[in-house]
């Protein structure tokens, strides 16, 4: 069991409403932009609180308005990669990547330093400062920052956008390794229907 | 340059360091509720940090001396406590140049938490970081450029501080007069315009020097808040 999810948002004159059915691997939200599909994400992640429903994760419920739970952003292990990166500007690459380890360290890592590093090819990367990266290895260097956060599954917001073709290719080869060999849950926004076909075991339309 | 002059160079600095360190944490902490904080009378408190700025320093200094004089509400304490008065006394001075240096300091620091990408702060959350542990690690960092050149700004008003000096602690040489002081008070007798220029010169390198530091530290934090 990954993503149980239904959730309802009012901002404004707006609704948001948002149902996932549990699915193996890796499941996609899909639609035209402005259909609250980060919003998912970030009430997923504890950023966004909805008014009422719930949000259970790997049989873990992190909000459940009828019951009163709502566990606070830093204890939700949620990975959340997000679209802009948003690497610390004051940190190198090795140290925005130990950003989360205490929590690793707590709550039992998913995969070890070396190890991320290797998967996600980022040795020679890991004394650069971010401002010089390039979209596709800042990308690299925000999941692996998620996956050694001790995060229980993965929040992707179009992690291949605004990449050249070369870029997308390496970040969604990456993605498919974390999907088949962590066999973490995963929740990937995309509106690009070559994304879906490839990646996703399932989709929700938004 | 004199004993006496070196004497009032010296005391300028002691007095501007003293205020500047004493300023600083409440600066930061006024700082941070005018950047962050909803509350009713913020415009309220925003208006008074400002109001040094704008007053007449004259009226600033008798409003300090109406405070800290042996009757009054701060002076009485200060008797009681520690059996000190701050009249006429260096740390006087200090207190007067913090007061003045106070809004200038909150107004560079204000900006520079302003200027931090809250979208950092959150990322810093969902990684398992608390709120003390965001501020020390992601906000702080941030902005400490600002902080500094905050801070620099403020040192280079407190050294130059005169009218609610010379209102709240007087003229006393060797205890409170400072540079500006110094110079009013070598005005005012003949032949002494060498001093006036010798220390002139020195208030003008002075605050140069403070203005570039603190627009080179502010450029600075400028360029690091990229978020990509």
């Amino acid at each position: 069991m990954s993503f149980d999810v239904d959730v309802v948002l009012r901002r404004g004159d707006r609704r948001f409403a948002c149902r996932i059915a549990p699915a193996p691997g890796l499941t996609v939200l899909f639609g035209p932009s402005g259909a609250g599909k980060t919003t998912v994400l970030n009430m997923l992640a504890g950023l966004v609180r909805p008014d009422r429903g719930h949000v259970r994760v790997r049989e873990r419920t992190l909000f459940d308005s009828a019951a009163g739970i709502d566990v606070a952003i830093a204890r939700r292990q949620a990975g959340y990669v997000f679209q802009e990166a948003r690497l610390f500007p004051h940190l190198r690459v090795r140290s925005n990547l130990r950003y989360g380890a205490r929590r690793a360290a707590r709550e039992g890592a998913l995969i070890g330093f070396d190890e991320a590093v290797a998967l996600l090819e980022l040795k020679p990367l890991l004394d650069r400062w971010p401002r010089t990266l390039s979209g596709g290895e800042a990308r690299r260097v925000a999941i692996g920052r998620a996956l050694l956060s001790g995060a229980r599954f993965l929040l992707l917001d179009e992690p291949m956008s605004s990449l050249d073709r070369n870029r997308r290719e390496e970040v969604m080869r990456t993605i498919e390794r974390l999907r088949d060999e962590l066999a973490l849950p995963m929740l990937m926004v995309t509106h690009d229907p070559g994304e879906v076909q490839r990646l996703a075991g399932a989709v929700v339309e938004m | 340059m004199s004993p006496e002059e070196w004497t009032v160079v010296w005391l300028s600095l002691r007095v501007g360091g003293v205020a500047v360190a004493a300023a600083l944490p409440v600066a930061f902490a006024l700082a941070w509720l005018l950047a962050r904080g909803r509350f009713p009378g913020r415009v309220l408190l925003d208006g008074i940090v400002h109001l040094p700025l704008v007053l007449p320093p004259v009226v600033t200094g008798w409003l300090l001396l109406l405070a800290f004089a042996p009757a009054g509400p701060v002076g009485a304490l200060l008797e009681r406590w520690t059996g000190e008065t701050v009249l006429f006394r260096w740390t006087g001075a200090a207190i007067a140049a913090a007061v003045m240096a106070l809004p200038l300091m909150v107004r560079a620091m204000r900006l520079s938490i302003e200027a931090v990408d809250r979208r950092l702060e959150s990322a810093a959350r969902t990684l398992g970081a608390g709120r003390v542990r965001v501020f020390a690690t992601i906000t702080l960092p941030l902005s400490l450029p600002g902080v500094l050149a905050g801070a620099v700004l403020g040192f280079a008003r407190a050294l130059g501080e005169f009218g609610a000096t010379i209102t709240f602690v007087s003229n006393v040489p060797g205890e409170t007069q400072t540079l500006p002081l110094a110079i009013y008070d070598a005005l005012q007798v003949p032949g002494r315009e060498p001093a006036v220029l010798r220390l002139a010169i020195l208030s003008v390198a002075l605050a140069l020097a403070a203005l570039v530091v603190s627009e080179v530290l502010t450029r600075r934090s400028g360029r690091r808040l990229h978020v990509l």
